[in-house]
């Protein structure tokens, strides 16, 4: 137990960054899985919340709660117009979104270096939040925890949303099956929009909350984008329980990993997503079979 | 059937006398431009085999690659471990590199090889973006963010000069990009090179006719590997000094749009559609400096919406395979 004790500040800020992670890959996952869209704008959208986050934060909880909320929205709206940007190019494939949602990235990425400056930004923090908090015999930052108890309430609530609303029935049908869901009379555009926005109000979600563990800059937009896409093909496209226990689990390699093994951290997650293709039946990653 | 045969066969005669145009024009160009803009050249001859690296994936075998940079920069770095060594001499350099970029995708293709559209995607991308982590990190080979250092120049052959000047650096970087293009074009037309696009138009016809699907895939990822690598080596002597930053995702996407411009299908259109990105990058990097990523971001979205045409010869033909897989 000694031995674990060590580590264990480590699994805990594991947890806070794979929940991180999931906040941003549930979204992904689900624009992939419905409305399937290749977004590699999402480390962006990610970035925006977190600089908006650095922008209105100024040591108050009115000031995080309205940064978090502005995060959210402003993501949310970079989701919708997504949906419209990607809407012509419906007939041409992943390859053309990827290239459109790039160059988005690349721009989006740019003006925010413009306004913000290529440092790392950090949102200030209520005071109370910056002090160490003593649980089960160490000290970790508060804001750590505060955030593993905010990103398991939206993950609880995620799932209920998707498994028992009306709204979750009718984006896990566009999944299985989108003609059928547009002969019950549910348009799929609205669906996909809707869906999109979701994504982006996470993505912006996660920014900025998470800004004070990941401060937003170019290179975190890029890694949680990476980390996001290896999440969604451990998890499975489209499955947000399978993007649950993925995210948890690189959390722990980013983190655990880099504690424990420096040097092979990046081919951890490289080791893992490529035994995870090799010991899957090909079927259910395949396009026809979404988990 | 004997339509597209045909037309395939006009379509490789062009392409034969295009690249002889191609390959005279470029041997011009030591007597005809400065030092400076010869050495950028002789890096878009050895991004050139980077961008035919991923044309043959996306043309052939209708699966867009995210993530051939991998494979380059384990043939770049092959080279600079190689010279650091005291290995200097080409061929050697060459054949390492292709051969340390083969097993690369060996190890990787099986897990590759089963997958399809966007998983494809992002599996490609992941290993792309994952291995230029590693270039980050692992600073004994490649230096970390401060580069590798310069180090000494490449011999063309046993018992040739360092070749140090710009214009012998661009000799053979031309020599072995039009050797090595000659070989892919043989290859795609050859007969397993015609049963890898029968993958592409229909995969399960292509299994139920009895053909062993993934060994022709696997075949094609080490080879289009090896295209890369010898492309990661060429870099490598070219520049003398190379950085993680070589062979990051900004790259992958550079060389697809590059693809993307030139049309998939086409080993020439590549290179000729990456001359033009890479001029396109050089411009704007000393027209608008600090604003250049603003640049290439309009480009890819104008390129995108507005040459559809440029998607005519492969991914229109991406798109029929998605389309199949879907049902």
């Amino acid at each position: 137990m000694e031995f674990l004790d060590g580590y264990i500040p480590h699994i805990i800020g594991g947890i806070a960054y794979g929940l991180l992670l999931f906040t941003v890959a549930s979204g992904l996952t689900l624009a992939f899985g419905v409305a399937d869209v290749l977004n590699l704008s999402h480390g962006s959208i990610f970035a925006l919340g977190g600089y908006i986050a650095y922008a209105l934060t100024d040591g108050t909880w009115t000031g995080l709660i309205l940064a978090v909320l502005a995060g959210t929205v402003a993501g949310a709206l970079f989701g919708g117009g997504l949906s419209i940007a990607v809407a012509p190019l419906a007939k041409r494939g992943h390859l053309a979104q990827a290239l459109l949602t790039f160059g988005i990235a690349m721009i989006v990425g740019h003006l925010l270096v413009i306004v913000f400056g290529s440092g790392e930004k950090r949102p200030t923090l209520p005071t109370e939040l910056t002090k160490p908090v003593l649980f089960g015999g160490n000290y970790y930052a508060g804001y750590h925890l505060l955030f593993i108890v905010i990103a398991g309430i939206l993950a609880v609530i995620g799932w209920l949303v998707i498994t028992r609303s009306k709204a979750g029935a009718r984006v896990r049908a566009m999944v299985d099956d989108r003609q059928m869901v547009a002969t019950l009379g549910t348009n799929p555009k609205l669906v996909l929009a809707g869906v999109l926005a979701v994504a982006g109000g996470l993505a912006g979600l996660a920014g900025a909350l998470g800004a004070p563990i990941l401060g937003p800059s170019q290179g975190a937009a890029n890694m949680v984008l990476m980390q996001s896409l290896i999440i969604v093909v451990l998890g499975g496209l489209g499955s947000v329980g399978g993007a649950f226990i993925a995210a948890l689990a690189v959390g722990q390699v980013h983190t655990l990993g880099v504690a424990l093994a420096p040097q092979w951290a990046p081919y951890l997650l490289f080791g893992a997503m490529a035994v995870a293709l090799l010991i899957r039946k090909p079927p259910p990653l395949l396009l026809g079979g979404r988990a | 059937m004997t339509d597209t045969l045909r037309s395939l066969s006009t379509r490789f005669l062009d392409a034969r006398l295009v690249g002889v145009l191609i390959v005279a024009l470029l041997a011009t160009m030591p007597f005809v431009v400065d030092a400076y803009t010869l050495s950028s050249l002789s890096e878009v001859l050895a991004m050139g085999l980077l961008a035919v690296s991923v044309a043959v994936m996306a043309g052939n075998a209708g699966l867009p690659s995210l993530g051939q940079v991998a494979p380059y920069a384990v043939g770049m770095y092959t080279t600079v471990v190689l010279i650091r060594s005291g290995m200097t001499v080409g061929p050697v350099l060459l054949l390492a590199s292709a051969g340390a970029a083969a097993l690369f995708c060996l190890v990787l293709g099986f897990a590759v090889i089963r997958t399809r559209g966007v998983v494809f995607l992002m599996l490609t991308l992941a290993i792309g973006e994952l291995t230029y982590q590693v270039s980050q990190r692992w600073t004994d080979v490649t230096g970390g963010t401060d580069g590798s250092g310069r180090y000494d120049a490449t011999q063309a052959f046993w018992g040739t000069e360092p070749m140090v000047k710009p214009d012998s650096i661009y000799w053979y970087c031309l020599a072995v990009a039009a050797i090595v293009v000659l070989i892919v074009a043989r290859l795609v037309s050859s007969t397993p090179g015609k049963l890898i696009r029968g993958i592409r138009d229909n995969e399960a016809r292509m299994r139920a006719d009895g053909h062993r699907v993934g060994h022709y895939l696997l075949a094609l990822y080490i080879g289009a590997g090896v295209v890369a690598g010898i492309g990661g080596s060429l870099m490598a002597s070219s520049q003398r000094m190379v950085f993680p930053s070589d062979s990051n995702f900004n790259i992958s996407a550079l060389v697809l749009m590059a693809v993307v411009i030139g049309g998939a299908a086409s080993l020439n259109g590549a290179i000729v559609g990456l001359g033009l990105v890479m001029m396109l990058r050089d411009w704007s990097n000393t027209a608008v400096a600090e604003h250049s990523p603003l640049v290439l971001g309009v480009l890819f979205i104008v390129v995108v919406y507005l040459l559809p045409g440029g998607f005519a010869g492969a991914a229109s033909r991406i798109g029929l395979r998605q389309r199949k897989e879907a049902t």
